[in-house]
């Protein structure tokens, strides 16, 4: 009995340990990568706090640690603090550490646009220069430097307008949403909400559902069309994944799908799998959503310690659309997540 | 119409065994379901021998979609179930640990290449490795429960929490993709087999439930620590070694529902694998009208209500509710069928349909 008890308390512990281990390692696995680059200028390392959301967010907020772990590093004059979160006040906490630590510049991607003024003040009084990256906040210009973010609804144009060119009779579109409400959905769904009222006598939603960023629920509305019987020849989901997962009903019900057949599939964020399923011309169209923001972010903090002058505050990224029929090899290398 | 009459006096005490049976209301629910289905549309019952893009035939139609996506919620709600009934409490870490034991599938399949061209390993022995860890994190849960006596929501809440950033870990952040063709058809269908696999996988499950629960006292000795714990220990139980046992079961249920759900698409999303499924199952056992505060419990009440979730997602997507309008109508579905199934409700009803069917004949009398 007491046997018993001795081995569930230790069984208990072991598998607290591992768990705490396990958070510990994601928190901790600083920027230890990263190659090559010329040592930053003779005063020392620019020191950056930058604070993110939670790397196991997505394969999207994976790659974009990755990229600013392998831009900030020592080896390439920096000296770069990383605090995850995906809770705003948390962040905060962590913004003010790094202001108290003297950073030279503050890097933020914050988890929600609100609560941010004082924190940016204090950093202005204490001289320390705000970035914004990623997403945007509510406050006023004058508290940051420079805002890096991608625009949603241009990703939802670009993809809406390469569907217009494929010139087809008529669109009768499966829309797939993400989680309602989020910059990423707003932006993509309004696009084509706006191409199909503008032309309704070509234009029709067939389906228009929410699979929120989920493969399998895709995979449920898509099927739960074709029981129906409803005609459709073009997907419009708003991620990869469920891309994936319209495609996994409608292999299950022999429709044919990708360049040149019956369905037309068009998925956003260019995860490198998906590129490689418009190499093999299984889908036809994929959106980038760019997480390489540290060439943007490097060339702000270039000009500043110049001394010179942002053109604007609000730089937004190059985004491309790739289509199947002119992707190369190297697009997936290069531009492909994970 | 006078045969009917006839059979008045028996069928009385017959009608009042049927309503006081558990399973009822799931089948009711079902029922209505079906009904509303028929009346709005038939074609819903549709169902097809058609080819997939492989060349198989396969079964396809709405019914066919309900028995295939609802697979792994039924399997969940027979280890919450147990859980529910022994502890008086539920597990709301069962999505976290999906996506675990998923996490754990796929490392042993891919090795240490995320992307590999083949197999690494053989699917059987990545199920039970990830049945195994499933089973460890149960048994962390179940000890929680049973030895440190935490109330089993909030021992489950740290697995809740933790759970999806374990899963990342496992798997050094990546996203392995599984580009072997067999292991797809767990999740899908077998080539010359028109049903789907999810379907017969959770068929098999029953059927192995209950043949355990008819061979052995399981039941009896998971019920009565529910009912008195106290009491149990008095008739020589061990109430903590139930109770962890049943969370260790409700752990092999998350593993073989984490196979399937891993091998619809070949990969897994993390933050968003079986995502809320926790209380899909949690629900599941409610509807099929099993007290959440533990006791007599009913496994074919839950299984029907996990399929009652399911055609009442399916009817949404068919029907086109708005994305942004589909929690709602979920809700209201949802509390009318969990007020029709709670206990005082059910009394105050047969107590009802009693004094009516006592009107009745004397109206016909006079």
């Amino acid at each position: 009995m007491k046997m018993k008890k001795i081995l569930a308390v230790l069984s208990t512990a072991a598998l607290c340990t591992a768990m705490f281990a396990a958070c510990g390692d994601t928190s901790s696995s600083g920027g230890s990568a990263a190659s090559g680059g010329a040592a930053g200028g003779s005063d020392g390392p620019i020191k950056v706090g930058i604070i993110n959301n939670d790397p196991n967010e997505s394969g999207y907020r994976t790659a974009n640690d990755k990229d600013l772990q392998e831009a900030f590093s020592s080896a390439n004059g920096f000296d770069a603090k990383f605090a995850y979160s995906m809770k705003n006040d948390e962040q905060i906490a962590a913004a003010q550490k790094f202001i108290q630590d003297e950073v030279d510049y503050l890097l933020i991607s914050a988890a929600d646009t609100a609560g941010w003024d004082s924190v940016l003040k204090d950093a202005q009084a204490a001289g320390v220069s705000v970035i914004l990256f990623d997403r945007t906040i509510d406050a006023s210009e004058d508290l940051y430097e420079a805002s890096i973010v991608s625009d949603m609804a241009k990703e939802g144009t670009t993809a809406v307008e390469w569907l217009k060119g494929q010139n087809l009779d008529s669109y009768k579109v499966i829309h797939i949403q993400g989680v309602m409400g989020s910059a990423a959905q707003k932006g993509r769904s309004q696009a084509l909400t706006d191409a199909a009222a503008a032309d309704s006598g070509k234009w029709e939603i067939v389906a228009e559902q929410t699979g929120e960023w989920n493969a399998e629920k895709a995979q449920q509305i898509v099927q739960s069309v074709i029981d129906s019987k409803k005609e459709f020849n073009v997907i419009y989901a708003e991620n990869d994944d469920m891309a994936k997962g319209a495609v996994a009903a409608l292999d299950k019900a022999g429709i044919s799908h990708g360049v040149g057949k019956d369905v037309i599939v068009m998925g956003f964020d260019c995860n490198k799998w998906a590129l490689q399923e418009l190499l093999d011309q299984n889908w036809n169209y994929d959106g980038q959503c760019n997480p390489f923001q540290s060439s943007y972010i490097k060339d702000v903090i270039d000009k500043l310690e110049k001394g010179e002058k942002l053109e604007q505050k609000t730089i937004i990224m190059d985004e491309k659309g790739f289509d199947a029929t002119t992707i190369t090899k190297e697009d997936v290398d290069k531009y492909g997540i994970g | 119409m006078p045969s009917k009459n006839k059979a008045v006096p028996p069928k009385t005490p017959l009608w009042a065994r049927i309503t006081k049976h558990q399973i009822i209301i799931p089948i009711a629910a079902l029922l209505a379901l079906a009904l509303f289905n028929l009346i709005a549309d038939p074609s819903f019952f549709r169902i097809e021998l058609k080819e997939n893009s492989a060349g198989n035939m396969i079964l396809s139609g709405n019914l066919i979609s309900i028995i295939d996506s609802g697979s792994e919620l039924a399997i969940l709600a027979l280890g919450m179930t147990l859980v529910t009934a022994a502890s008086g409490g539920q597990d709301i870490s069962v999505g976290a640990a999906i996506a675990i034991s998923g996490s754990v599938m796929l490392r042993v399949l891919c090795g240490n290449n995320s992307h590999p061209t083949s197999l690494q390993a053989p699917i059987i022995v990545a199920l039970l490795v990830a049945c195994l860890v499933s089973m460890a994190f149960g048994a962390f849960n179940g000890a929680l429960v049973a030895f440190f006596k935490i109330q089993p929501m909030v021992a489950t809440l740290i697995l809740f929490t933790a759970g999806r950033s374990i899963a990342a870990w496992i798997n050094n952040n990546e996203l392995p993709i599984v580009s072997d063709e067999t292991f797809s058809y767990f999740g899908n269908n077998i080539p010359g087999i028109p049903i789907p696999t999810p379907f017969l996988i959770a068929i098999v499950c029953f059927i192995v439930t209950w043949l355990f629960m008819k061979f052995t006292n399981i039941s009896l000795y998971v019920q009565s620590v529910g009912v008195n714990e106290k009491t149990s220990r008095l008739n020589g139980l061990n109430p903590e070694f139930i109770k962890l046992m049943t969370y260790v079961l409700l752990g092999l249920c998350v593993a073989i529902a984490a196979f399937i759900k891993v091998s619809r698409i070949s990969t897994i999303n993390y933050s968003v694998v079986a995502k809320d499924i926790e209380m899909d199952a949690i629900l599941a056992v409610a509807l099929g009208g099993n007290a959440l505060s533990g006791g007599k419990f009913s496994m074919s009440a839950s299984v029907l209500g996990a399929y009652v979730i399911q055609f009442l997602t399916t009817t949404l997507y068919k029907f086109e509710v708005k994305a942004t309008a589909l929690p709602a109508y979920k809700a209201v579905v949802v509390i009318a069928l969990v007020v029709l199934s709670a206990p005082t409700v059910r009394e105050k009803l047969s107590q009802l349909s009693k004094k009516f069917r006592k009107k009745a004949p004397a109206a016909k009398a006079a």
